[in-house]
Parts: structure tokens; sequence; C-alpha cells
């Protein structure tokens, strides 16, 4: 395998685009004037719309009765255990399919060329009207899969959301079916990114299928696959759209999660500061992620 | 099977059989996809292309008994219970929609430009703490954002949805933007410079174009952005003021609601950034590939 190491030694470096020449440089006056310029309106953005109501968050949410009330409160616990399962389950999953499905839409054939084109339509269909059709169609023996089951297997179905884990299962299915082909793409691009030659020496070496996917595709595409899972994991935690209208949090409040509960005590029960100790909870696990997320960021700029 | 086939040597039998397996393999995946992306969208259509009003009478129907476009142009006449105001409200989701698209590609490629192209000292602490903004989700803030907008004077205002995608689309722009720029080489802007360009003019005639596939990555996502919110929509705006997707969501558990001229509508209302994401493949497709790396 003397020669693939060769290559996958090299590999990062081949991907890397052109840097930034070394050597301090200073703009000139009138430069420095436009560059801050540009800069400004985003500056004014993040301080304005990120930073000023992330402080009234915290601030809203600073008083540590607070937090003992949710640890005594009937639903806080379930939906912490929702979250974790949402996420830990939603979001390693879709990765792990859309991974191994990229790998797929990298055949060239014409009909998967054109199957591509559909299955990025989840991705592009709006989220409220995609998730009230999964509402819809899990409806019961009214809805169109539960008419499958019986029209192919002759099984009555059941009334998936009056059922916690089935419930919590078709929010589940409903955000990989959404999301997974956004990052398909993503590791589609990557994977058309990996130099020909690799794969080609690989191949010599006797690396073919399964085998060239543990020992090529993947290292290569490990930080990638970190960066994404990060990511990925961080939008899932924020994700109200699925929860809210596909399972609607039912039966009884027992598949709502931590976004979902937050809105339900601060507009339907009236308790906007419990709302928001419910969502602030989840940071001392954001934090981490995020600081794991912007180092693996910095150390392969260009390898995304 | 024919003898030919059995004097083949055995490894190349065993590579046409492998190969035949994988074909075989791959259409049944290919089918599997298929069905598994199309279900929920062939369920939007069986049920905007029922006749029946209110009740949901389909039974577990897997094809509408009796195809009627009835929904659609109850939609589009607005003679729907609930859509009245269907077109108001479209015309409110576009708004937002169109002008966080733009707002984000102007200040994202500005922004990136400036840190990046210029090299604005200290500048990469700027798109760093961009970064920050993922920290935490954009529905955790939906409380204070409630609150803030009516203090700056937004509330039940269409730009307060704007500025709350355009807060959320933004670091994410600049991350691809930063990214696809390091593709560009320097060469380019040192050149323009010998030749008396100026910042602007940087801007415009180098940098814009070399990234529109980048630009065009960004527009796509924060058009998407804005099309699936329900939760700032919802909360930050009023009846008087409500978008597409707010009325659906509002009612989506509503039995009564003539739902063949809801999910009419909800088909209306998904095709835009449908038909934006195919108008764009190409630049899509060009940047995802990255492309410009050879050129």
């Amino acid at each position: 395998m003397s020669s693939t190491r060769q290559l996958l030694a090299a590999g990062p470096r081949m991907f890397k685009g052109r840097r930034r020449p070394p050597g301090h440089h200073h703009l000139r006056g009138s430069d420095f004037a436009w560059a801050i310029a540009f800069a400004l309106p985003y500056a004014a953005v993040f301080f304005v719309f990120v930073v000023y109501p992330f402080g009234y968050a915290m601030w809203m949410a600073a008083k540590p009765s607070l937090y003992a009330e949710l640890i005594a409160d009937r639903l806080y616990a379930p939906a912490l255990v929702n979250t974790l399962l949402f996420v830990g389950l939603g979001v390693n999953v879709k990765m792990f399919l859309a991974l191994l499905l990229s790998g797929f839409f990298m055949r060239r054939r014409w009909w998967i060329k054109a199957l591509l084109a559909v299955y990025i339509l989840p991705w592009a269909l709006a989220a409220t009207q995609a998730c009230i059709s999964f509402h819809w169609m899990l409806i019961g023996e009214q809805g169109l899969v539960d008419g499958l089951l019986s029209a192919l297997f002759g099984i009555d179905g059941p009334i998936w959301f009056n059922h916690r884990w089935l419930a919590l299962g078709s929010n589940i299915v409903a955000y990989i079916w959404k999301w997974m082909p956004f990052w398909t793409l993503v590791f589609l691009a990557a994977r058309m990114r990996i130099p020909r030659d690799i794969y080609d020496s690989a191949e010599v070496d006797g690396a073919i299928g399964v085998r060239r996917f543990v020992h090529v595709t993947f290292p290569l595409l490990a930080n990638l696959y970190l960066i994404c899972t990060l990511l990925s994991t961080l939008w899932t935690l924020g994700d109200f759209t699925t929860v809210y209208l596909v399972s609607g949090g039912g039966p009884a409040g027992t598949t709502e999660v931590l976004a979902t509960l937050g809105f339900h005590y601060a507009f339907d029960a009236s308790k906007p500061a419990r709302g928001v100790a419910v969502v602030i909870s989840a940071v001392p696990v954001l934090i981490p992620i995020t600081i794991v997320l912007m180092r693996r960021l910095q150390a392969s700029e260009a390898q995304l | 099977m024919s003898s030919a086939t059995w004097s083949l040597p055995l490894a190349r039998r065993r590579n046409r059989l492998r190969r035949g397996l994988t074909e075989a393999g791959s259409v049944m995946l290919g089918v599997a996809l298929l069905i598994w992306s199309l279900l929920p969208v062939y369920n939007m259509l069986l049920i905007a292309l029922d006749p029946e009003e209110g009740e949901i009478e389909f039974s577990g129907n897997l094809y509408p008994p009796e195809v009627s476009f009835e929904g659609f142009w109850d939609v589009v006449t607005q003679e729907a219970r609930y859509l009245e105001d269907f077109w108001h409200q479209f015309g409110n989701s576009l708004y937002i929609g169109l002008l966080t698209m733009v707002l984000t590609v102007l200040i994202g490629s500005l922004a990136s430009f400036a840190v990046t192209r210029m090299r604005l000292a200290k500048g990469s602490l700027l798109t760093n703490a961009a970064l920050l903004t993922y920290a935490i989700p954009a529905s955790f803030l939906i409380v204070p954002y409630y609150r803030i907008m009516h203090l700056y004077g937004l509330s039940d205002n269409l730009w307060a949805v704007i500025a709350a995608q355009v807060s959320f689309a933004t670091p994410f722009a600049i991350l691809i933007m930063q990214l696809y720029g390091s593709l560009i080489p320097f060469e380019l802007d040192d050149a323009a410079r010998v030749d008396g360009a100026s910042a602007v003019q940087l801007y415009l005639r180098i940098y814009l174009p070399l990234m529109a596939p980048a630009l065009a990555v960004v527009a796509v996502y924060a058009l998407l952005l804005a099309w699936n919110d329900y939760l700032y929509q919802a909360v930050l705006l009023s009846p008087r003021n409500m978008t597409v997707s707010v009325t659906q969501g509002q009612l989506f558990t509503d039995a009564d609601a003539p739902w063949n001229a809801m999910m009419a509508a909800a088909i209306i209302y998904v095709l835009p950034p449908i038909v934006l994401l195919f108008a764009l493949r190409r630049y899509v497709a060009a940047s995802l590939s990255m492309e410009v790396d050879k050129g």
C-alpha cells in the first residue's frame, strides 16, 4: 500500500487552494476606510441582531430559581431525552447515510444523474409544507402510509401520533428526509475533488469496494465529516419546525424537544423567562461543540 | 447458461457476477430512493387533487378517486376558507425571501471581501465571531427577538423577520465565500491594482464575477432559510401581516380546513425555490465541484 500512503500523505496539500501570500500587508488610507465600510454592515448586524438578543436571553434566564423549577417540571426531563434522541439519531443516521449515498451518486450512469435531481427535491421543498405533508401522511388509517401498509401487507397501521416512540420516530424520519439531500450534496462535492490518481493507485494496491471506502475515501473525508456533523448538531438542536409540525409535540407533550418546549412556555403558557431558561439550559452543551467546530475549521480552512 | 460462459476463467466470471450484482443493487437502491424522496410529495398531490372539501375523505386512498383541480382553482381565486388572502400572504413570503436573499449575498460578500481580499487587519476576528452565531440555534432566541423587535420599533413588521433571517444566514454565507474565495489567485487583485483599480472596482469587476458560483449557492441557501421558516414569521408577525407558512402551520391539525385547497396552496408555495434551484443548478454544481481550482 506504499504508493497509496504517499498520495494520502500528500492528499490534504493537494486540496489546498492558493493561500494568502505570507508577509504583513498594510492597507493604504482610503483602502482602509473602504475595508472598514465593507465590513461594517455585517458587524452592525452581528451586534444588533445576534449579540444583543443573546445577552438579552442570558439576562432573562439568569435567575437560578428558574432552573430549580425546570428540574421539578413534569415536561422538562422527557424533553431532554427527546432532544437527545432526536439530535443523536437524526444527525448521525442522516450523516452516515448521506456519506454512503454520496458514493452511490458518484456512479456515472445517466439515470443516477437524473435520480439526483429528484433526490434533492426534499431539500428544496419548504419545511413547513413538507412537515404538514408528513403529518397527514401518518395521521392514521386515513393517511397514505397506513393505506399503503394495508394494501401491500394487509396490516392495520398504527395511529402514529398516539404513541410517544412512534411519534418521535416519525419526527426523526421526517427530519432525515428533509435534510439528508443537502449533506449528500456536500459529501458528493468533496468526493469529486478527490484526485482520480489516489483511487487508481489504491486500486493497484488492491483497495476496492468496502476496503477502498475504509482506507481511502473515509480518511480523506473524515475531517469534513466531523465538521459537518458538528454544524448539523448545532442546527438540529434548534430545529423547531419538524417537531412542531409533524407530531406537534404530542401525544400530551411527550415528544416535545427543548426548542418547542421553550416556545410552548413562552407563548402558550405566558412564562417567557421559563421558556428562555429551557433553551439556555442547552448552552453548556452548545459551547464545547462550537469550540471544537471552530478549531477544526481553522485547522483545515481550504479542505471543506 | 452457455458453455462459453463456463469456459471463462474463474476470476473473470466472478468479476462479471459482481458487476451484475452491483448493477442490480444500484437499481434497487435507486427505486427505493425514488419512493423515499417522492412519497411525501405524492401525498401533497393526492390531497390537493381531491374534490372533497372539509372532512379528509381519504380512508387510506392510494390515488385520488376522482382527479379534480378544484383545490388549485379555489386557491388561485382566493375562494377557499382560510385562504382569502392567499396572494397577499404569498407576496409577503416572497418579499421576505427575496430581501433575505439579496441582503445576505450583499452583506456577506462585502464582509468576506474586506476580510479575505483586502486583508483588513484583525478582520478574521469578525468572521470567526460570525460563526459564534451558530453556538445558539436561531429558534432559541425567539423570545428575546420578540422583545427586542419591539424596542427597535419593528413589531409586526416584515423587516423584523428579514433582519432575523439575514443574521442567521450570513455566517454560513461568509464561511462558504471564504472557502471559495481562497481558490481565487491573489495575483489577479495585484494585477488590477497595478492598473489602478480602486477597492470598489476590485469588488465589482473581479471579486463578484469570479465568485458567481459561490454567490449562487449562498443565494439559494438564504432563500431556502427564509422560505423554510415558520417560527420567526409566526411570532414576529400579526394576522394582518401573515405569510403562507404561518397560515398553513397554524391550521395543520385542523381536519375541518379545506385540505385539498390547503395542499394546493402548499404546492404553489413550494415551487419558487425549486425553480430557482434548477435555474442555478449549473452554478451550484460548479461551486460544489470548485471548478475554478483548475482555471
